[in-house]
């Protein structure tokens, strides 16, 4: 390029701008990308495609305006990144939307109604301890049966399209399990020292997950740390371009784990694991100083995914028969984001009588896509729907996933269809493998694959 | 020349201003009728949403489009073009926007009539053997509705997950197993067409081989100039029972190329034999890790299938022949994921040049098998003089070359010194008794090169039988054939802003 940046120090506007333009120069304009955008796929037009909105955003690089209509666009991406899986041009897409949804929330400004959503929105999601909070009244409020009659009358759809989401995906619970303690010894002779990330989803609503990955992890030969400080890592914050907050986020946690000494940092939320992944990049985005991008990009190396970690790590404990027949879905930001799609298949192959099936169309994003379901809930639960039929064409009964949304996601849209599935993750399958557990003690006696 | 420069529309100097905002006078009262046509969300006018559809896979030619239309049936594809007619309005076809040759470049005051929301299979008649798809199908996918039955769709061009079934009929499109299968053309039946006029017309059926003049051979690679097809019956090939694939690593190119030759003059007819050189294999390499034999100067790729003995026989055969021409290594797969590892790095090879070069053109030019080889020698030659890198990748059975001409488009002058090697490489394949085009088309790109192929009675010739179709010329008008507006001032590539363009007081489209 022959542009010279305006200011020495890396990190600066002028700097970011000039590596924008670069990025956004890979692309050749080749349309590989089309036919796995799970936009493309419900619209065919190109303005909701990667192409399209990398077009979009050479127009907003070159001529410094930003439009409605290209916000809207943008809005639309779901972020799944299946578009960086499929370019042969190494375009960085990820990188491209994450500073575009950050120059939309600077520059942007959103009707009124929007602003209070994602307000709400984010000074929930990101906390743990909030959202363990409504656990409380959630539960009660399935119990009462008041939940089927609100979901018939369709109430909710007519007073906001996004609260129906959050009724609809809100998961059934349970009484929870009790607290991870900060400290798992390792089962018999010790392997690692491993960090564990709780997550806010994960802990919140799935905090048997986190129990079962733990324990996979122990029976596996790990010391596992499991701080309590923890928050939430920044991630459906930064794909919202919310950069300052996901940054600050990003920090605590670089801090919290630099304590713990562990080798690795195991995580089990595909999104959470994805963003952790380039902690420095975060960090370099929101202009903070080279010391810190060099703490995260330490941290960010330890960070693996569970499944990824396993298969590296490689079996020690005993497998037990787990008879069922299961289907695997790809989280995006663990195949697309992560380019692991490999290592859960294997890990699940090792489990003597269960039996792996694969979805049609698995490259397509289920439409949780972190946040975007409460933002953009028609578009989501169009996907939804594409998604469970494909589930529930492999009549499998169950369907395991290594993501927390996607699983609310697909669950809620296949109640809808009336072809209810139960939900899984990899962790919890291991789990009952290494625990000898059937599938009754796992799923309840209700379900059979 | 099909560059592929970055994507951004960086300044206008190729494309029309920006600055129209509104839509073009003529298209105004347009808008309301197409909208009552195409409904509300089939109908573009915004500024960046327009400009978005500027250039389709080669973006060196760009120009904003009048309005954007989306249809989603046949009637209302006819309606839009009966209401450009009755208006004298241009309207150009777009498909999956994938094309090398702008044959899809929009029309700035015209309409762009996309066909990507007519996606659906209308039926898999397995009893006949066909298929009947609407034109925004992406090829790939007749080939997996098919797949299940025990069929495919046998034409299949390295963008075939994406480029559109509409798109392959307009380009006549080939594909890497075209050696055995042969073209587009050979595998449709029938067509439903929308002509110039806005009439809706059949052509043939799932009967293959009517009689009379064969209109669908004509339709069939004329480049959106005689109609829209809007409903296409394609021929599905049943899988063959066994396939294998081959990687075989050579040397050098020459060793390469006799392979080729020796292969072909053995009898044995494979379904594919492909060939790249070591900097398209450092490009594909790079871009999806497709482990190819490491220090190969060339590899071909060899795909054989049909009955199992007789590909076992063959393989034998191919593999002895190719050793006797001096490979170092071959390899052979009969598994789908290893076959498609081999497959990957040829398949993406065209993008994956981006890996190694920030710009650069795909050229696309035919040659007699048997000039192969000393063509190769001269590109090498003329690649070394002019001191600019070409990549080859090429259909070498059918002598079908597409040289990646690269270059730095930041470095002043680098784009016209690709452009000239490119330029001369298309006048090596006509010198050696070639073509300009094997399978991306003419568009607006090769347009004015066509009188190097075809002296005036038979250019004059083309233009009578497209007038037949299309009296009034608005049916994808300033593509295919040469006309003296787009050729008249200077043949090639404009390099800047015409000076009128420049002062504001012309605007260029």
């Amino acid at each position: 390029m022959t542009d010279l940046p305006t200011e020495p120090a890396s990190g600066g506007p002028a700097e970011r701008e000039r590596l924008f333009g670069d990025l956004l120069n890979d692309c050749v304009h080749c349309g590989f990308c089309l036919p796995t955008c799970p936009t493309n796929v419900l619209w065919g037009q190109e303005m909701d495609s990667p192409r399209g909105r990398i077009h979009l955003m050479g127009q907003m690089h070159e001529e410094d305006v930003l439009t409605e209509t290209a916000v809207g666009h943008f809005d639309n991406c779901l972020g799944c990144l299946a578009c960086v899986s499929s370019c042969p041009s190494g375009v960085a897409y990820d990188a491209l939307i994450e500073h575009t949804r950050y120059r939309v929330e600077e520059e942007h400004e959103r009707p009124r109604g929007q602003r209070a959503l994602r307000g709400a929105v984010f000074s929930l999601f990101p906390y743990r301890n909030r959202l363990r909070a409504v656990r409380g009244p959630l539960r009660a409020y399935q119990a009462s049966g008041v939940s089927s009659l609100v979901r018939r009358s369709g109430i909710l759809d007519r007073l906001s399209p996004t609260l129906a989401t959050m009724e609809r995906i809100a998961p059934p619970l349970s009484a929870p399990p009790p607290p991870l303690p900060e400290l798992v010894p390792a089962v018999g002779e010790r392997r690692a020292r491993v960090g564990m990330l709780v997550g806010c989803v994960q802990g919140a609503f799935f905090p048997e997950v986190n129990t079962a990955t733990a324990r996979v992890l122990a029976l596996e030969g790990c010391e596992v740390v499991i701080p309590r400080s923890q928050g939430c890592c920044g991630a459906l914050s930064g794909h919202s371009g919310r950069l300052a907050e996901s940054a600050a986020f990003a920090q605590r946690l670089v801090e919290v784990f630099e304590a713990g000494q562990v080798e690795r940092i195991v995580v089990n939320s595909a999104g959470c694991g994805s963003s952790m992944k380039h902690f420095d990049r975060t960090l370099e985005e929101a202009g903070a100083g080279p010391a810190w991008v060099e703490r995260a990009r330490a941290v960010s190396a330890k960070v693996v995914d569970l499944t990824e970690y396993l298969v590296a790590l490689g079996p020690r404990a005993e497998r037990h028969p787990v008879p069922l027949r299961v289907a695997y879905h790809d989280a995006c930001h663990l195949s697309h984001g992560q380019g692991i799609t490999r290592q859960p298949r294997e890990l699940l192959r090792q489990i003597p009588g269960l039996e792996v099936v694969d979805l049609p169309n698995k490259e397509i994003c289920c439409g949780s896509a972190g946040v975007y379901n409460l933002f953009n809930p028609r578009a989501a639960g169009e996907l939804g729907d594409r998604k469970g039929e494909d589930v529930a064409s492999t009549g499998a009964g169950v369907l395991v996933s290594g993501n927390p949304g996607c699983s609310l996601q697909i669950a809620s849209a296949m109640e809808r269809a009336g072809s209810p599935v139960a939900v899984t993750h990899t962790a919890q399958l291991l789990d009952a493998s290494l625990r000898g557990l059937s599938p009754e003690q796992l799923f309840g006696p209700s379900s059979r694959g | 020349m099909a560059t592929t420069a970055p994507h951004t529309p960086r300044g206008s100097a190729r494309g029309s201003a920006p600055g129209s905002s509104s839509t073009p006078g003529a298209l105004t009262g347009l808008v309301p009728r197409l909208l009552e046509i195409c409904g509300d969300d089939g109908v573009l006018t915004d500024l960046s949403q327009r400009r978005v559809y500027e250039s389709d896979g080669l973006t060196y030619h760009r120009s904003t489009p009048g309005v954007v239309v989306m249809p989603t049936s046949t009637e209302q594809v006819a309606a839009v073009v009966r209401l450009c007619a009755e208006h004298g309005v241009p309207y150009v076809p777009r498909g999956a926007g994938t094309g090398l040759s702008a044959g899809a470049l929009p029309h700035a005051e015209g309409v762009l009539l996309v066909t990507s929301r007519m996606r659906r299979i209308i039926e898999i008649d397995l009893d006949n053997e066909c298929a009947v798809v609407e034109p925004g199908v992406a090829n790939l996918d007749i080939t997996r509705a098919a797949g299940p039955h025990g069929y495919y769709y046998a034409p299949d061009p390295s963008s075939q997950q994406v480029c559109s079934v509409g798109g392959n009929v307009a380009e006549n499109s080939g594909g890497a197993h075209c050696l055995k299968y042969g073209f587009t053309v050979n595998h449709v039946r029938g067509l439903e067409i929308v002509t110039p006029a806005g009439e809706v017309v059949e052509l043939g059926g799932k009967a293959p081989g009517a009689h009379g003049y064969d209109l669908i051979g004509a339709f069939v690679g004329s480049e959106g100039t005689l109609g829209v097809a809007t409903r296409i019956t394609v021929s599905l090939t049943r899988s063959p029972q066994k396939t294998v694939t081959l990687l075989s690593a050579f040397t050098s190119l020459d060793a390469g190329g006799e392979a080729v030759s020796a292969i072909i003059s053995a009898g044995v007819l494979p379904s594919a034999i492909e060939m790249m050189d070591a900097l398209a294999i450092e490009a594909a390499e790079r871009a999806v890790a497709c482990d190819y034999p490491e220090g190969a100067a060339a590899v071909l790729v060899v795909e054989l299938d049909g009955p199992a003995e007789e590909v076992d026989a063959q393989l034998e055969r191919v593999t002895a022949l190719c050793a006797d021409a001096g490979s170092f290594e071959t390899r052979a797969a009969s598994g789908a994921e290893e076959r498609a590892l081999i497959w990957k790095g040829r398949k993406s090879a065209f993008a994956a040049v981006g890996r190694i070069s920030p710009a650069y053109i795909v050229q696309d030019g035919v040659v007699p098998r048997t000039a192969l080889g000393e063509v190769l020698g001269r590109i090498a030659a003329l690649s070394a003089e002019s001191g600019v890198r070409v990549a080859n990748v090429f259909h070498a059975g059918d002598g079908n070359l597409h040289p990646l001409v690269l270059f730095d488009d930041a470095e002043p002058g680098a784009g016209e010194r690709a452009e000239a090697v490119s330029g001369a490489i298309l006048d090596l394949c006509i010198e050696h008794g070639g073509s300009i085009t094997g399978e991306h088309g003419v568009g607006v790109d090769k347009a004015c090169k066509m009188p190097r192929m075809y002296d005036d009675a038979s250019l004059e010739t083309f233009d009578l039988f497209r007038r037949a179709f299309d009296p009034a010329g608005i049916a994808n008008p300033e593509k295919l054939l040469p006309t003296p507006r787009l050729c008249g001032e200077r043949p090639g590539v404009r390099t800047g802003v015409h000076p009128l363009v420049e002062s504001g007081e012309a605007e260029q489209f």
